[in-house]
């Protein structure tokens, strides 16, 4: 698997990939809050911020662990609902215990909809995960406790601050999204290099081995469901408190956990990178497509049909990257740098 | 419990059966595909919209009833055959979740492209079955209801049989049993698996005509695929009788619970507690009331 070939590749690459990270690293927290248009923060890299995260969440278990969920936006859910109520319930409690405390309880739902996996593999536990969508998200809109009693349901995010910093303003949030992903990304790298992570390999590629030689599988599979629902319980926060700024049920529905499969799927599996190109395509991808349509057919289609028609074009190429490169983004990526280093 | 009471339970019992029915239905198209190409195919639910659709169009526009159900039943062969050249046969011997992975890409454009085709309103659907409800012994049953179990159990008995007594029917329990062994006495693996998705392209036509007369024909129609995969848990992903079986139980386990237990939790329990179920019921036996015993497929 890629996993085991990245960890082999010669130390020269490793320092140009080291070196190439730390340029992006540089870019983000400086060059973009810097000259980026406000706009593009808000529409493009908050969105790309917070579904990169769900990704390499959802990439920890689906990629890593082999157990394929399709429940993540209500752990997503569960995340931004928990530091809602964290942060009006208890008040004075610093941001990054509210978010640990969301991550937390992200974990702990997580946990109890994973105890399937103890029995179920393969479709049947894809298919029980969907439990999990839909009891979140019936649970957060009959229980007006969650969302504080709102007539609507709907709930604007909070004020954030951090050390006496408002963080409400545009580059703020963004500088707290990119943070935590840039901190949890590096965890998730370390966790997935650990003797934990190779465990998560085994279990993934042969379950039987994998008891044989010793693995706890049960345990193995259920912190992996716990971790990565902590994960994309983050990324709840960060979609719902930075990107959209409300809080409410209908922003993690069924598509939107969809959106996060399609993202490691279409990035490639089991790598950190193809979250964050799988997700800078699924948000750029509606962006790109309207401004296309737009241009060339000068608004003859209406917005429901160009809905229509982006819904057909993402199918096409979730379906198009299947066939031609299984290994996703990532891959051609990889290829892509090979190629460079050999013209130089 | 009053008398009265008594009869209500029953008549929610009933209820709850024959809309089990419904979701069997649905269900079955699941079965056909997972159980000759072991692919779990979520674009059933946007078949099932897409075939209801064209013929709700056509009726609309003139087309005599027969004639556009023979027209509606030629296109969602002919998807059956593109799906298979377009899709499958690209992507063969991948692993079953990379399929499913497709069929969710699938389910994106069948269903993007029914309402580009005949627009995003909603169409009434009129079979000409009565929906009045009879009376048998106190209980009130709907005739709709009856009618659509009654065509179910048809359709059942018409795919039994064909599997038991034609020589495709054959060839299909050929390939359900061992793709290589199959192949290896010569069966057409790609001709096979587009007459089994024509196959459940006919399936999601019926079911497509039922639930569209009863909700009307419009874009939530592709949305019972959530309804047919609970039932197609717990009934086993590679049995028609499972698919029956537990869309029975789902479906009186439901409206029991919707009616007596609902109130309790503030009601709309409907969203999940068939997953509820089939959870439960997996615990205790993890391939399902009818499936293999092997689950895992990957």
């Amino acid at each position: 698997m890629s996993i085991l070939a990245d960890t082999q590749a010669a130390p020269v690459q490793i320092t140009t990939r080291a070196l190439s990270l730390l340029i992006l690293l540089v870019l983000a927290f400086v060059a973009v809050p810097a000259f980026a248009p406000a706009y593009a923060v808000e529409a493009i890299f908050l969105p790309f911020l917070a579904l990169s995260l769900a990704g390499v969440g959802l990439n920890l278990l689906t990629g890593y662990g082999g157990q394929v969920s399709l429940g993540s936006a209500a752990f997503m859910a569960v995340g931004a609902f928990a530091a809602y109520n964290f942060n009006l319930r208890l008040p004075g409690l610093p941001l990054p215990v509210t978010i640990l405390l969301a991550a937390v309880t992200a974990a702990g739902v997580g946990l109890v909809f994973g105890l399937p996996s103890l029995r179920l593999r393969g479709f049947y536990l894809a298919v029980s995960t969907l439990a999990a969508q839909f009891f979140v998200g019936w649970a957060l809109t009959r229980f007006g406790w969650f969302s504080n009693h709102s007539a609507s349901g709907i709930i604007s995010a909070p004020h954030m601050s951090f050390l006496g910093f408002s963080l409400d303003g545009t580059v703020g949030r963004y500088l707290l999204a990119l943070t935590l992903v840039t901190l949890i990304t590096l965890l998730v790298w370390a966790i997935t290099t650990s003797p934990f992570g190779t465990n998560l390999i085994a279990v993934r590629d042969n379950e039987t081995a994998a008891r044989v030689v010793g693995i706890p599988v049960l345990q193995t599979k259920l912190i992996a469901f716990a971790l990565s629902s902590a994960i994309i319980g983050v990324a709840g926060v960060l979609w719902a408190f930075t990107y959209l700024r409300t809080v409410e049920p209908a922003g993690f529905d069924l598509d939107r956990s969809f959106d996060v499969l399609f993202i490691i799927i279409i990035g490639g599996l089991a790598t950190i990178r193809g979250a964050f190109l799988g997700a800078a395509l699924i948000v750029a991808f509606p962006l790109i497509l309207s401004r296309f349509g737009a241009l060339v057919l000068g608004g003859v289609i209406d917005s429901g049909v160009q809905e229509l028609v982006q819904r057909i074009i993402l199918g096409l190429l979730i379906i198009l990257i299947l066939i031609l490169e299984p290994n996703g983004l990532a891959a051609i990526l990889d290829r892509l740098s090979r190629w460079v280093s050999r013209v130089k | 419990m009053s008398h009265d009471d008594f009869l209500f339970l029953i008549e929610v019992a009933t209820g709850g059966l024959l809309s089990g029915v419904m979701y069997a239905l649905v269900a079955i198209g699941f079965v056909l595909i997972y159980k000759t190409s072991g692919v779990l195919n979520f674009a059933q639910g946007s078949m099932v919209l897409f075939a209801a659709l064209t013929f709700v169009s056509l009726v609309e526009r003139g087309v005599p009833f027969v004639l556009a159900l023979i027209v509606t039943a030629a296109v969602m062969t002919a998807l059956g055959f593109a799906i298979e050249r377009a899709v499958l046969r690209p992507l063969a011997n991948r692993s079953p979740m990379t399929l499913f992975m497709a069929t969710l890409g699938l389910s994106y454009i069948i269903e993007g492209a029914a309402q580009i085709i005949w627009g995003t309103g909603v169409h009434r659907l009129d079979l000409g079955i009565s929906n009045a409800p009879f009376e048998v012994a106190g209980v009130f049953i709907s005739t709709f209801d009856l009618v659509a179990a009654a065509i179910a159990g048809v359709m059942v008995a018409v795919l039994t049989a064909f599997f038991r007594w034609t020589r495709t029917g054959l060839a299909f329990r050929a390939v359900a049993d061992d793709q290589f062994a199959a192949l290896a006495v010569g069966l057409r693996l790609d001709r096979i698996w587009a007459t089994v998705w024509a196959a459940a392209g006919i399936v999601a036509l019926v079911a497509g005509l039922l639930w569209g007369a009863r909700l009307g024909v419009q874009f939530s129609l592709s949305l019972i695929v959530l309804k047919a995969l609970p039932v197609l848990v717990l009934g086993g992903f590679d049995s028609v009788l499972g698919a029956i079986v537990a869309g029975l139980l789902i479906g009186a386990t439901e409206k029991l619970a919707e009616v007596y237990l609902g109130p309790f939790v503030g009601g709309g329990i409907e969203g999940w507690f068939a997953y509820a179920v089939a959870l439960v019921v997996l615990l205790v036996r993890p391939s399902g009331l009818f499936g293999q015993k092997i689950v895992e497929r990957f």
